[in-house]
C-alpha cells in the first residue's frame, strides 16, 4: 500500500470523500486516540492549558484535549492548524471547541512568542518531508515550521509529535530539524521494530534533557545518543587514509554516477617515497 | 475564531515577523456571535499572565464592544471568597468561587467569537479572510 504523501499533497488527497471516509472509520479513530491518549501522557500537563494542535484535521485529537479530565489537569483549550478545509468541516460538523486555521504549517505557526502551553500534532508532520513546489525544499519548510513553533511555545514549554517517517532519513531530516531550531529533542518508540510502531518526537523548549518526560512512564528503554556520540569521537577517529579509505570513497563517488576507475591490487598501495 | 485566539495571531508573512505592528490584526466588517461554553476559571488564571491587554483594549474598541478596564486585572481578583451556610459552624474552610470579574473575562475571551469577516495586518495590509469562525491563513508562495 502506497503512503498518502507519495501520491498527493495533504490538501488535494484530504478532499471532502476522503475526509469523511477518514472521520467516520472507528479503526481509524481509536487509533488517533491512543496516540492523543500517549501525547498527552508525554506532555504531562498539571493544569488546564493553552494547547496549539499542528495538523488537527477533523479534530479527532483536539475532542479529546476539551474533554481531559480535571483531576487529570484537564479541560484545555486547543488552536487547530491544518491545510485540508474539507477536514476542517468534518471538524465543524462535530462542533469541536478549539479555534481553526487554515493554514500550510511548512509556512510557519502564526503566533506571537510564548503564545501555548503545550504543542500536540498526530500523524501531520510527515507531510512536511514532501517538497510541493519548486519553490521550497523540504528542509527549508521543516525550518520554518520548527522555528516558528519553538518561539511561539513558552519558556519551559513541550511538544509532542506523532509522525509516520517513511525511512530513516526522514526521521533524522525531522529531528534535525527540530534540534537546529533550539529544541531539546528525543524520539519515542511504541512497539519499535513491529509493523505498528508509533513514533512520537518529543521535544521542550530550551535544549536540556527531554529523557525527564519519561521518568515516570513504564517500560521505556532510553537510549542516549548523545553519550555515545561523545564517546566515538574520543576513541575512535576516521582514518582520511589507507586502501579500505579509497575503496569506501571510490564506491560513494560510483554509487554518485561519477567516473571512477576500475580497482585492482594496485589500489591504494603504499608506494616508496622516493620520486 | 475567539477573541482569546486573536489576541495571540499574528501577522504571518516572513517580512512582517519582526515588526510590531504585525500584532494585533485587526478586524473588519466582523460579524460577532455569542458561544456558550462552560467556565474554566484555572485556565484563566494561567492564561491571565500572558494575555496583553493593550491589544484586547484595542480589539473590543474596534468591534464596538464595551470598553474595558486600563489595567490588567490582577490574578488575585479572579476568585471572590463565598461563604455557603454549611460552612457557617467551620470559620476558616471558605470555598473560592469565581468572580465578576472572572465571569466577564470568560465570557469576553470565550464565548465571544468572530464568526465572519476579515482580520488585517497593520504593517502589510493583507486581509486573512474568516468564514464559519475559521481564518484562512494560506499565503500564495510569492507572499511567504
Amino acid at each position: 500500500m502506497s503512503r498518502p504523501e507519495d501520491n498527493l499533497p495533504p490538501d488535494l488527497f484530504y478532499n471532502d470523500v476522503e475526509s469523511r471516509k477518514y472521520t467516520t472509520s472507528s479503526r481509524i479513530r481509536n487509533i488517533q486516540a491512543d496516540m492523543t491518549h500517549r501525547a498527552l501522557e508525554l506532555l504531562d500537563l498539571r493544569e488546564p492549558s493553552f494547547i496549539l494542535d499542528v495538523g488537527c484535521g477533523s479534530g479527532l485529537s483536539g475532542e479529546i484535549l476539551s474533554s481531559v479530565d480535571p483531576e487529570e489537569g484537564g479541560p484545555h483549550t486547543w488552536v487547530g492548524m491544518d491545510i485540508s478545509s474539507s477536514m476542517l468541516a468534518q471538524a465543524l460538523e462535530r462542533d469541536v471547541e478549539g479555534d481553526m486555521l487554515l493554514a500550510d504549517i511548512g509556512q510557519g505557526v502564526p503566533f506571537r512568542p510564548g503564545t501555548f502551553d503545550a504543542a500536540i500534532s498526530i500523524s501531520a508532520i510527515q507531510w512536511l518531508c514532501n517538497a510541493e513546489t519548486s519553490d521550497v525544499s523540504p528542509e527549508g519548510r521543516l525550518k520554518r515550521f520548527f522555528d516558528s513553533l519553538y518561539a511561539s511555545l513558552k519558556r519551559g514549554g513541550k511538544a509532542v509529535c506523532q509522525f509516520y517517517p517513511k525511512n530513516a532519513q526522514q526521521r533524522s531530516m525531522i529531528s534535525t530539524a527540530a534540534i537546529k531550531a533550539g529544541f531539546g529533542a528525543g524520539i519515542l518508540e511504541d512497539d519499535p521494530e513491529t509493523k505498528s510502531v508509533k513514533v512520537y518526537l518529543v521535544l521542550s523548549v530550551g535544549g536540556g534533557d527531554v529523557t525527564g518526560a519519561v521518568s515516570g512512564i513504564q517500560d521505556v528503554d532510553v537510549y542516549d545518543s548523545r553519550r555515545r556520540e561523545r564517546k566515538r569521537g574520543k576513541e575512535f577517529v576516521e582514518k582520511k587514509e589507507g586502501k579500505a579509505w579509497i575503496m569506501r570513497k571510490k564506491g560513494q563517488m560510483e554509487a554518485k554516477g561519477k567516473v571512477v576507475k576500475a580497482s585492482s591490487k594496485y589500489t591504494g598501495r603504499k608506494r616508496k617515497t622516493a620520486f | 475564531m475567539k477573541l482569546l485566539t486573536i489576541n495571540f495571531l499574528t501577522c504571518a508573512r516572513k517580512t512582517c515577523k519582526s515588526t510590531p505592528a504585525s500584532f494585533p490584526l485587526h478586524p473588519k466588517e466582523a460579524e460577532l456571535e455569542q458561544v456558550e461554553t462552560e467556565m474554566n476559571p484555572l485556565f484563566l488564571r494561567n492564561i491571565l499572565p500572558r494575555l496583553d491587554w493593550e491589544a484586547m483594549r484595542m480589539l473590543t474598541t474596534e468591534l464596538g464592544l464595551p470598553n474595558l478596564p486600563a489595567e490588567t486585572p490582577a490574578p488575585e481578583e479572579l476568585v471572590v471568597a463565598t461563604t455557603t451556610d454549611l460552612d457557617a459552624g467551620n470559620g476558616d474552610d471558605r470555598a473560592s468561587g469565581p468572580s465578576q470579574m472572572a465571569r466577564d473575562l470568560h465570557v469576553l475571551l470565550m464565548e465571544t467569537s468572530i464568526a465572519s469577516g476579515k482580520l488585517v495586518c497593520g504593517n502589510c495590509g493583507h486581509e486573512y479572510a474568516v468564514k464559519e469562525g475559521i481564518a484562512n491563513f494560506l499565503l500564495p508562495s510569492h507572499m511567504v
